[in-house]
C-alpha cells in the first residue's frame, strides 16, 4: 500500500495492437480494499486494460505502481507473484478433483516420502476456506459445484498465494441471481477485509450494489472516475455512451420505402448452452420489413446471435413460431432457412464461416452448391463467373480465385462470405457483426452494401456490439437484454444513452 | 517508396511462401523418383517389368483402400478397420462364389458350382459397404470418436470373419473369379487396371463434383459446413460406406489373387493404406489433400517394400521402415503448416 492508501496506481496506459488503438493514456487507481467497478461498452478497452494489468500484454506506455513501487509487470505469472490474481471466465480448475486439491494444485503439501499429505492438505484448505468466508467442502469434487462455486474455489486458491487484488472479468454473467448474489456477498466480504477486486460488468444494479468506485472507459479512453455516492446508473451510463456519439456513418439513401412484414418470429426461446456463457433466449418476438434494416442490439450475453442462430436453424429451438411474409414456415436446419431465403452470416467468421485452406472460389460457392452444379457436377465456369462479378461490386481484393481464404485480409474475408450469401438472393438476411475485424474502408463498404440490399427489398437484421454502426444503418433498433427484448427504438430518435439504459437496465 | 514502406513485405512473401508450399507438394513426387534411382542402380532386377508389375499388383490392393482412406482422413476422420472389412468380404464373398455354407466348405479344394462371380463380387462390395455404414452411424448418431469406432470394428469385423469361416480358408475358384487378381488386360494385370480407374473416379469425385466439394467442407471447418446447410452426417457417414466398399472390392481381388479367402487376411494393411495417405499429403487434421498425392503415397510404399525385399532386407526391419516413414510424414507435414503461419 501506498501513502495514499493506493494498492495499484496505473498511469497512463496506451497500448496499440498493429496499429489500431486500444487504450489511449488510461489511468486506474485501486484502492487497499474494496471493490472497483470498471465499466465500458464492447470495445471500450477494458479487456485491454485487464491484460496490461495481469501481465498478458504489456503497454507501449505509462507505468504501474504496486503498492506504491514502480513495478514491470512481465507476464501472469509475475503478476502472480506481486500478488495480483485474475480469476478467469473460463475457469481454470481441474473437474474431477476436489476444492482441496484445485486450490493448492502443484503446492500440495507433501510427507516425508514425498507423496501428498492429504490431511494437511484438507487442513490448509478448510482454514483458508474459513477464513475468507468461502462455504465449501474442501473434498468435494469441482465438477459437482456450480458455476459460482466453481469460482468460489478459483478465489480461494488466489487468495492462498496471497493475491491482494482480484481481478474479475464479468463473474456473474452467467449465473442465475440465487448464485451472483452469493459471489457479490462472498466478493463485499473480502472487500471489507482488506483485499482489493477489481470487478468488470454489465449488470448495472450489481454494480451500484457493491462497488466503492469505478473507472469508466470508453473508446480506449478514461470517461470517468467516481465514488459510489456521486454516481447514479444514469450517470453511469451517460459516462459509458459519451454525451453525443460521433456519427462516423451516414446513410448513403434514406430512400428506399419499407415494404410489408416480411419476416415475424414469435416467443423464440432457446436451451441454454454450455460454454456460451448462459446466453439464452427467453421469449423474443419481433419482426422485420422487406426493405428495412432492423438492428440489435445488446450486451455480451443479451441473446443477440443465439437469437439469429435460431431463426437460421442452426440450434434447436425450445420454442417459437416463425412467420415468412405471414406464412407460418419449418426451420429446423440451416438447410430449410436457406431454401426459405433465410440466411445468416455469423458473428465469428474463423470458427462458424471460413474454411481456411480452401480457395476464395470455393468458399464464395459453399452456400449455393446446388445452384453452381448440374447434376452434381460443379461448374466451375459459372462459379467463377459470378464470383467476377462479386468481386467488382464488393471490390473483393484476392491474387486468383484459388487463393486460399485464409490468407485475405479479414475485410476481404468478410466480403466473400457476405457475396457467398448474397448469390443466394436472400429474402431475409441476418448478419452478425459484420464488420468485426474488418478495416475502416471495408467497415463502410458493408455499410453502403447494407443499404442498398434493403434498397432491393431484402429484409436485413444488423447486430452489432457498435451503437454507432447500428444508429447509423438500422430504421429500427430492437434491444435485448439477458434473453429477452427490452425496447424498440426508431433508428433516426435512437441515441447512445438510451439505448445503453435499455441494454443495462431495460427489463 | 515512403520511409512506411516495410521491406520484403508485400511483394516477396507470398512468392516465397508459394514456392515453398510447392516444394512441399512435390517432396514425395521426388522423394519416390529418389528412390527408384536408388534401387535400380543398387539392384539391376528392380526395373525388370515384370518386378515392376509385381510391385503395382501390390500396391493395387492397398491403393484402392487408401482412395476410399483418402476421403475419410479429408473430412477429419480415420478407419481403422479396413483390413478386417477385406478379410469379412472376402470371405463372405468366398463362401457365395463356392454356394454353400462355411462348414461345409472350409476345406473343399475342388472348385465347385456356387453363385456366378459378379454375385460374389456384389456380395464383397455389399459387405464392405455395410461394415463402413455401420461404423459410420457409430460415428455420427452415438457420436463416437472415429478412431475408437473403427478400432472396435477392426477387432469386431475380424472376430467375425473368423466366426463365420470358422478359421478355415476357403480355396478353389472359379477362373472368372481368379481373373480379378491374377488376369491381365494387354500385359497390364487387372488388379492395377482396377486401381487406375478406380483413382481416377475418387479423382473427379473430389475435384469435379458437389459431393466432393461438401467433403473438403466438412473437414475444412465443421461448424461453418454444419452453417452452410451442408448436412455433416449424411457425408461422414457416406466417406466410411465407400472406404468399406473398396475394402470388399480389394478383399474380392486379393482373393482371386491369392485363389484363397482366409480370416487373417489384410492383417495390418491398415497402417499401409493410413500411411499411403498421409505420406501423400493429405492432412490427418481433414480439410486438405488428394487422390493424387495419396497415389504417390501407395507407389512410394510398394517401391520401398519392393526394394527392401530384392535387397534381401529383414520384413520386420520393413515394418519398422514403414513406421518411421509414417511419422516422418506427418512431422513432415506439420512443417510444412508451421512455415504457413
Amino acid at each position: 500500500m501506498d501513502a495514499n492508501g493506493y494498492r495499484l496506481v496505473a498511469e497512463n496506459l496506451t497500448k496499440r495492437y498493429f496499429g489500431a488503438v486500444a487504450l489511449v493514456d488510461v489511468s486506474l487507481t485501486i484502492r487497499a480494499g474494496g471493490i472497483h467497478g470498471l465499466l465500458g461498452e464492447n470495445g471500450a478497452g477494458k479487456s485491454t486494460l485487464l491484460k496490461i494489468i495481469s501481465g498478458v500484454h504489456r503497454p507501449d506506455s505509462g507505468r504501474v505502481l504496486w503498492e506504491g513501487q514502480p513495478v514491470e509487470i512481465w507476464s501472469p505469472r509475475a503478476a502472480g507473484a506481486l500478488g495480483i490474481a485474475m480469476i478467469h471466465q473460463e475457469l481454470n480448475l481441474v473437474q474431477d478433483l476436489s476444492v482441496a486439491e484445485n486450490v493448492f494444485i502443484r503446492r500440495e503439501p507433501t510427507t516425508r516420502l514425498g507423496l501428498i499429505d492429504w490431511s494437511a492438505l484438507r487442513r490448509m484448505t478448510r482454514e483458508l476456506l474459513d477464513r475468507a468466508g468461502i462455504d465449501l467442502d474442501p473434498r468435494a469434487l469441482v465438477r459437482e459445484l456450480s458455476i459460482a462455486e466453481q469460482q468460489m474455489v478459483e478465489i480461494a486458491r488466489a487468495l492462498s498465494t496471497n493475491a491482494r487484488l482480484l481481478i474479475m472479468d464479468e463473474p456473474t454473467s452467467s449465473l442465475p441471481e440465487r448464485e451472483s448474489n452469493r459471489l457479490l456477498e462472498l466478493m463485499t466480504t473480502l472487500g471489507k477485509s482488506g483485499i482489493s477486486i477489481l470487478f468488470v460488468t454489465h449488470r448495472m444494479a450489481e454494480a451500484l450494489a457493491v462497488c466503492d468506485r469505478f473507472t469508466v472507459l470508453r473508446d480506449g479512453r478514461l470517461a470517468g472516475v467516481a465514488a459510489r455516492a456521486e454516481v447514479s446508473a444514469e450517470r453511469l451510463i451517460s459516462m459509458m455512451a459519451g454525451r453525443e456519439a460521433n456519427v462516423l456513418y451516414k446513410r448513403s439513401s434514406k430512400s428506399h420505402t419499407i415494404g410489408a412484414v416480411r419476416l415475424a418470429v414469435e416467443d423464440i426461446r432457446t436451451h441454454p448452452i454450455r460454454g456460451r456463457r448462459g446466453a439464452q433466449v427467453r421469449g423474443v418476438s419481433l419482426s422485420v420489413h422487406a426493405g428495412e434494416i432492423l438492428g440489435l442490439a445488446g450486451l455480451v450475453g443479451a441473446g443477440r446471435s443465439e437469437l439469429a442462430r435460431a431463426i437460421f436453424g442452426a440450434d434447436r429451438r425450445v420454442s417459437g413460431r416463425i412467420l415468412l411474409d405471414g406464412e407460418p414456415v419449418d426451420i429446423r436446419t440451416p438447410r430449410d432457412a436457406m431454401r426459405l431465403g433465410v440466411v445468416l452470416a455469423p458473428e465469428d467468421r474463423k470458427r462458424q464461416s471460413l474454411f481456411p485452406n480452401l480457395g476464395v472460389r470455393a468458399n464464395f460457392a459453399m452456400a449455393a452448391l446446388d445452384r453452381f452444379s448440374r447434376f452434381a457436377w460443379m461448374q466451375k465456369g459459372t462459379e467463377a463467373r459470378e464470383l467476377d462479378r462479386f468481386r467488382l461490386a464488393l471490390r473483393i481484393r484476392m491474387s486468383g480465385a484459388d487463393q486460399p481464404a485464409r490468407r485475405l485480409s479479414g475485410g476481404n474475408q468478410q466480403k466473400v462470405i457476405l457475396a457467398r450469401w448474397l448469390v443466394r438472393k436472400p429474402k431475409v438476411l441476418i448478419v452478425d457483426e459484420p464488420t468485426r475485424g474488418v478495416d475502416v474502408a471495408a467497415k463502410s463498404e458493408v455499410h453502403t452494401l447494407l443499404d442498398q440490399l434493403a434498397a432491393e427489398g431484402v429484409a436485413v437484421i444488423v447486430i452489432s456490439s457498435e451503437l454507432p454502426e447500428l444508429m447509423s444503418i438500422a430504421d429500427r433498433i430492437v434491444t435485448l437484454r439477458e434473453g429477452v427484448v427490452t425496447g424498440e427504438t426508431p433508428g433516426p430518435e435512437a441515441t447512445s444513452e438510451g439505448l445503453m439504459t435499455l441494454m443495462t437496465l431495460g427489463a | 517508396m515512403t520511409a512506411m514502406s516495410v521491406p520484403g513485405d508485400d511483394a516477396s512473401q507470398p512468392s516465397r511462401r508459394r514456392t515453398r508450399a510447392l516444394l512441399a507438394k512435390l517432396a514425395p513426387l521426388g522423394f519416390l523418383f529418389a528412390l527408384v534411382v536408388a534401387f535400380s542402380l543398387l539392384n539391376p532386377n528392380f526395373l525388370d517389368p515384370d518386378n515392376l508389375f509385381n510391385v503395382m499388383r501390390q500396391v493395387s490392393i492397398t491403393g484402392l483402400i487408401a482412395l476410399g482412406m483418402t476421403f475419410v482422413i479429408l473430412t477429419g476422420g480415420i478407419d481403422l478397420s479396413v483390413g478386417s472389412i477385406l478379410a469379412l468380404a472376402g470371405i463372405t464373398a468366398a463362401i457365395v462364389a463356392k454356394g454353400g455354407t462355411a462348414g461345409s466348405l472350409s476345406l473343399d479344394e475342388g472348385a465347385q458350382a456356387g453363385a456366378p462371380w459378379y454375385a460374389a463380387l456384389a456380395t464383397a462390395l455389399a459387405v464392405g459397404a455395410l461394415c463402413g455404414g455401420a461404423q459410420g452411424i457409430a460415428i455420427t448418431r452415438l457420436k463416437v470418436p472415429p478412431f475408437v469406432a473403427t478400432l472396435g470394428g477392426l477387432s469386431a469385423f475380424r472376430g467375425l470373419t473368423l466366426w463365420v469361416s470358422g478359421a478355415a480358408p476357403i480355396s478353389g475358384f472359379d477362373p472368372s473369379v481368379l481373373w480379378w487378381g491374377q488376369g491381365t488386360i494387354g500385359p497390364v494385370p487387372a488388379p492395377v487396371i482396377l486401381f487406375l480407374v478406380a483413382a481416377v473416379v475418387c479423382h473427379v469425385i473430389l475435384s469435379q463434383t458437389r459431393y466432393g466439394r461438401q467433403i473438403y467442407a466438412v473437414g475444412g471447418n465443421q461448424e461453418a459446413a454444419h452453417l452452410v446447410g451442408i448436412a455433416n452426417d449424411r457425408i461422414v457417414v457416406s466417406v466410411y460406406v465407400i472406404v468399406g466398399a473398396l475394402a470388399g472390392l480389394a478383399g474380392f481381388i486379393l482373393m482371386g489373387r491369392l485363389n484363397t479367402a482366409e480370416a487373417i487376411a489384410g492383417n495390418g494393411y491398415e497402417l499401409t493404406v493410413i500411411a499411403a495417405v498421409v505420406i501423400g499429403g493429405t492432412s490427418l487434421f481433414g480439410g486438405s489433400g488428394s487422390v493424387a498425392g495419396t497415389m504417390i503415397g501407395a507407389v512410394l510404399i510398394g517401391v520401398m517394400v519392393n526394394g527392401l525385399v530384392l535387397m534381401n532386407v529383414s520384413s520386420y526391419i520393413q515394418q519398422v521402415i514403414v513406421g518411421l516413414m509414417i511419422v516422418a510424414a506427418v512431422a513432415f507435414d506439420r512443417f510444412v503448416a508451421s512455415l504457413r503461419e
